[in-house]
Parts: structure tokens; sequence; C-alpha cells
């Protein structure tokens, strides 16, 4: 594949890339906090990952591999659409194997494969501020931050223990980075939190319309907020994946008919097609 | 038996051939050129290029055409190309009271010198659907006045400001290059600079509802139309290896100076306040809604109230560009299967919890 002409590598311009990547580094020696960046107009939609695109094309060279899943599918349409303008304006291999890429741009999943070193985890984010339902204004936001000043948002789990009975959250959970600042993970189901923990891969969060990129590097404690009593757990199923049986996986549900009729399979497209495909080969 | 969905690659290039058709309507009509919308369609345009920050009456054009007459998507078309274009350097600030007037009025005074110049506007006509129109044909030539309008006119807030009734505008505040959001990531307090480019850069809508607000109790200014002013400036360009500016050509924009009662504070004696409104091409809707906003802003600074959405900087201009609005409204069109997915299985819970408490009960 050629790169379009009449634009640069990647999209951006290499000064635009140099800026975002001095936001990388800064988010990456400040794991969790968020950094202020002039993200630039792209052509595609504010809240479609703008962000992501943005810190992808900063990061990205000719020799890397590139994935990219929206829902933790690859051929959903805006997965589809961001993996097309990359391989147009730069030409880099694609893939949608999770252990050949080494960056894979998410949007609200984190793949079941773990990551190894090396790799490169992207997340799109749409807002980064984690206590933005709480304190809708960003100049109070960024002092709760400097004063690690987080009662808010343990007060806001408590009382949905005790309203349900349990914490009404289930993804976009709310984590600590490095025993120091409140992190939203982006629309992640929290069945993925634990994914970050101590990850080896690097992990970059790029917020677009809201200018803002964060990080978690490589083996850093990601811990999701709990009580001792009402510790964190994560979604589990009473059933397997009905395509490749697997029980690890987080499942979506597809609807089958209108009487009620729902089946259950993996969202992570890539590991429900591995495992089908091992299964095979051993049949054969 | 489900299949996974696939072929998300066929049904997209699919979905865009279905739109372009759309968009081209039936065959047998003429195509639309981009000279027609850049001259018949000039007001969209204007808004077009306001709002997506380029003085490009062609580019604004095709812009409107590809987004088959969508003013926002024209908007954000023009944005994302902004985006790729190099920077030479800024221009020096234009001067609004050089400029070649087509139209220039005063809510605040009967006459002044140089006149009240209606010029073509839309104010007064009746707005009765004209059939004529739709049958076509070329209007009836305009008349030509007597004598050309005055070279120089004096702006009406520097006439006020003669007698010390009005606040001065602020020189050596912001010395220094101005800031650029589109560079920048907007931060607050923002200074005026960055709130009048945010401002100018706002949907139009947006900021006609706010300014509207404020007319009706959310923050009253007790504004008058201090003057309205639309014609051509002259763009200078100062080239460092040169030393002198030279003119790069002209613009056409639309001026707003509000004029706001004060009754002043300790520190400030009652004097007349300002908000500023500006916007290419014609524009003076967007140029009033602009000025009376960037006035209601300023009421922390003049020691007011802050009461008002209006009045409130970090919701104002964290809500006025309608590309970032429009993109994030519409993003909801995205899949949201596994977040829903979370959302269904906590719900299942919560419903079988609360009906095992009733059974108990």
């Amino acid at each position: 594949m050629t790169t379009a002409s009449g634009y640069n590598f990647a999209y951006l311009d290499e000064q635009t890339k140099r800026m975002i990547r001095r936001a990388i580094l800064k988010a990456v020696a400040i794991p969790g906090y968020q950094v202020p960046f002039g993200s630039r107009e792209m052509p595609l939609p504010y809240g479609w990952g703008t962000g992501g695109i943005q810190v992808t094309a900063a990061v990205i060279g000719p020799d890397d591999r590139l994935k990219v899943i929206d829902q933790g599918a690859d051929d959903t349409t805006n997965a589809v659409s961001i993996r097309r303008f990359f391989a147009r304006t730069a030409g880099v291999a694609t893939t949608e194997r999770t252990t050949a890429a080494t960056v894979i741009q998410t949007r609200h999943r984190i793949p079941e494969t773990p990551l190894t070193e090396g790799q490169i985890l992207v997340y799109q984010v749409p807002i980064p501020e984690p206590l933005r339902w709480l304190e809708p204004r960003e100049t109070e936001t960024r002092r709760m931050h400097a004063l690690a000043d987080y009662g808010a948002m343990h007060v806001k789990l408590y009382e949905d223990i005790a309203r349900y009975g349990r914490i009404a959250t289930t993804y976009d959970y709310p984590v600590l980075v490095n025993d120091r600042y409140l992190m939203r993970p982006s629309p992640i189901p929290k069945f993925d939190n634990p994914k970050m923990d101590m990850s080896p891969a690097l992990q970059l969060f790029g917020a677009g319309r809201e200018k803002r990129i964060y990080a978690v590097p490589p083996y850093t404690k990601v811990r999701s907020l709990d009580f001792k009593d009402h510790p964190f757990a994560v979604q589990s199923w009473d059933r397997p994946c009905e395509l490749c049986g697997a029980t690890d996986s987080f499942l979506d549900e597809v609807v089958t008919d209108d009487r009620g009729g729902r089946m259950f399979v993996c969202s992570d497209t890539d590991h429900c097609g591995t495992r089908r495909d091992a299964a095979q080969e051993a049949a054969e | 038996m489900y299949v996974a969905v696939k072929g998300g690659e066929t049904a997209i290039d699919n979905a865009h051939r279905l739109m372009a058709e759309a968009r081209r309507g039936d065959p047998a009509v003429p195509e639309l050129t981009v000279e027609q919308i850049a001259n018949q369609l000039g007001l969209a345009v204007d808004r077009v290029m306001t709002e997506g920050s380029v003085y490009d009456r062609e580019l604004a054009a095709l812009a409107i055409k590809q987004a088959q007459g969508d003013l926002i998507e024209a908007v954000f078309l023009l944005r994302a190309y902004r985006t790729t274009l190099p920077r030479f350097g800024g221009s020096e600030p234009i001067d609004t009271g050089d400029m070649a007037i087509r139209r220039r009025i005063s809510a605040a005074f009967k006459d002044l010198p140089g006149g009240q110049v209606l010029g073509p506007t839309y104010d007064y006509t009746h707005r009765l659907l004209d059939f004529a129109l739709a049958a076509g044909g070329d209007p009836p030539p305009a008349a030509l006045a007597e004598r050309p309008v005055d070279a120089h006119m004096p702006r009406v807030a520097d006439v006020l400001s003669q007698e010390g009734l009005i606040e001065r505008d602020r020189p050596g505040e912001d010395e220094g290059p101005p800031c650029d959001l589109t560079r920048q990531p907007l931060e607050f307090p923002a200074g005026r600079d960055l709130r009048l480019q945010a401002l100018a850069r706002g949907d139009e809508g947006f900021l006609l509802s706010l300014a509207y607000s404020s007319q009706r109790g959310y923050g009253n200014t007790h504004p008058f139309a201090g003057e309205i002013r639309m014609g051509e400036v002259a763009i200078e360009f100062l080239p460092e290896e040169l030393g002198f500016p030279i003119e790069i050509g002209t613009i056409t924009v639309t001026e707003c100076q509000m004029i706001n009662q004060f009754k002043g504070t300790k520190d400030i004696p009652p004097q007349f306040t300002r908000g500023y409104g500006l916007a290419f091409g014609h524009a003076e809707r967007k140029a009033m809604a602009m000025a009376l906003v960037d006035r209601s802003l300023r009421a922390g600074e003049l020691g007011e109230d802050v009461a008002n959405p209006v009045q409130d900087e970090e919701f104002v201009l964290a809500h006025a560009d309608n590309v970032e609005a429009s993109g994030f409204v519409q993003h909801l069109k995205l899949p949201h299967y596994v977040d829903f997915q979370s959302e269904l299985e906590l719900i299942r819970r919560l419903r079988a919890a609360a009906i095992r408490r009733e059974a108990a009960e």
C-alpha cells in the first residue's frame, strides 16, 4: 500500500508529532497525570478517536504493524475506518493478530491475549477526567488532582454500596495509578481493569477533543478503587462463548430472534478466531 | 446460526457511494458549481469561513457543496483542511477604523460623522416568499449614491472614548503574539485573546442563544449596538527580511462594538463598557451575538456576579465549538456493545436482588 500523496507520513506534520511526543514523554514520566496538548483537528470527527489517532500517528513508524479494535473487534465500522486511515496515510502493515501487532489502537477493550514487552496499546478516550461527573469544572478538578483530593470519588462509590449493595460502575471504572493519580481507564469494562496492572506493554491514552494525553508505563501499579469489605470484582458469565467455548473472556450478548433468543460470544474477535482455529487444527 | 458481523469495509465503501449519489440528486438537474455557491450562497460561505477559521471563498464553497449544504459539516471539512496548512507567520493587526465601508450603522446615535450607511441588508424587507425569484431573472440594478461614502469613518466607540465615557481598550495588556487555541490547549482562566478566538470560531446558533438568554434576565448587560460595520480591510504582513509590512490582500469582515451600561465599582467610575464581535464576511447576527457573549464573560473582571450560564467562561468556551460538539454528540452512533453489555449485566443483577428482597418481605 502506498501513502496518500500530499500528506506527511501518518498525516500529521513532523512539528506536530514532536509536540505530541513531548506530551507523551511527560505523561510517561508522571503515570496517570493528564498532560494538556495542542490537539489538532483531524479529518475524523471528535469523539471518534481523534486523540488515539494522534497518539498513534506520533509513535508509529514504517516498520510497525498496526491493529485497530473497537469493542474488541477488528471489523467494527470505526475500527475499519481508522485502520484504513493509517494504511492510507502511513502505508504501514496492519494485522488483526494481537500477538503480531506492535501498536494496537483500541476503543473500549483490552485484548484478551496478554500483551508483551515492546507493544504499545493506544486507548481512545472520550472524557479523560475521572472526577468529571462529580465536578464539572476543569479548574477545580486540576486542583483536586494536585492535592490528591480523591475523597469525593470514594464517597460516590460508598453511596453506590449504600444504595445498591454494590459499586454500580461497570465500565470506565476509576483506577489509582502508581499510588498517586486517579485515572479513567477509558470506557473499557471493569473486566479489563486487572489487565492494566503491571502490564509489560506501554499504555498510552489520547483524548483529542479534550486535548489531554496520559500514560501508564510498563510494569506500573494500577489499582481499581475499592473497599476492604467490598473488594473489586470483575464481571463473570455463567456460560462459555458459544463459538469458541472460552470461559475467561468478555462476552457480548447477541440477540438472535424476537422471542428472547440470546447468544453469548467473545467480544475479542481475534481471541475467539484463534481459539476456533486451534480447536479445528487439533481436531484434524 | 449467528455469524460475527464481517464485511465492514465493503459496507462503508458502498455507504459512501450511496451518499455521493444522494448528494448529486437527480442527474437531469444541472450540477451546482463551486462558483455558483461562492457567488449566490455568499452568507453560507461567510459562516463556514468564520467558524472554519479559513478565509477562502472557493474552499468554503467546495466544503458546502461536498457537505450537501450541511454548514456544520462544511465547517468541519474546512477545519480539517486548515490543520494541514503550513504557517508563514502572523499578519499585522487589521485596522477596522480604516475599513472600506459597505455598511455601517449605529443604534446609539441618530447621526454621526460618516453617517448611517445601510448597504446591502435584509433588515426592513418583508419576509414574503418571492416567487419571482423562483422564476429566475436578473434583479433591477441598485441605485448608485451621488457621492462615495466618506473615506474615513471614526468608530463610535472612539467617539465616546474622547469624553472618557467608555472604557479604553487596554493596550499593552497582552503584549506578545496572541495565543492560538488551535495550537495550544485552552486553559482556564483564558485571556481575552483566546476567548475572542473561541467565540469567533464558535457556533453561531449556540452564541445566539446564549446572547439571547442574557437579554432575557439570565445576566443582563444592558447593551446598545454602538456600531456594526462591514466592509473590506487590508491584510498586512511583515516579512522579517524586509523590515516593513506589505499588503498581501483584503478580506471582508463584520465588526460589532456593543456598548454596555456599567454602574461602576468603588475602584472604577460609572462608564460604558465594551463587548466585541468580529466575523469573516457579512455576518451580523454572529458578530452581535459574539459581542454580547464577550461582554457577559467579562462579568468576573468587572466585579459583577457570575451567576448565569452566559457569564461562565468554562461553560461557554468549552461548549461553543460545533465541530467538537457535533462529533461528540454523534459518536453515540458508534458501537457501545461492551459498555451496554456491562450495564445490562448490572441492571439484571440489581433487578434480581430487588425481586429477591420483595419475595423475602
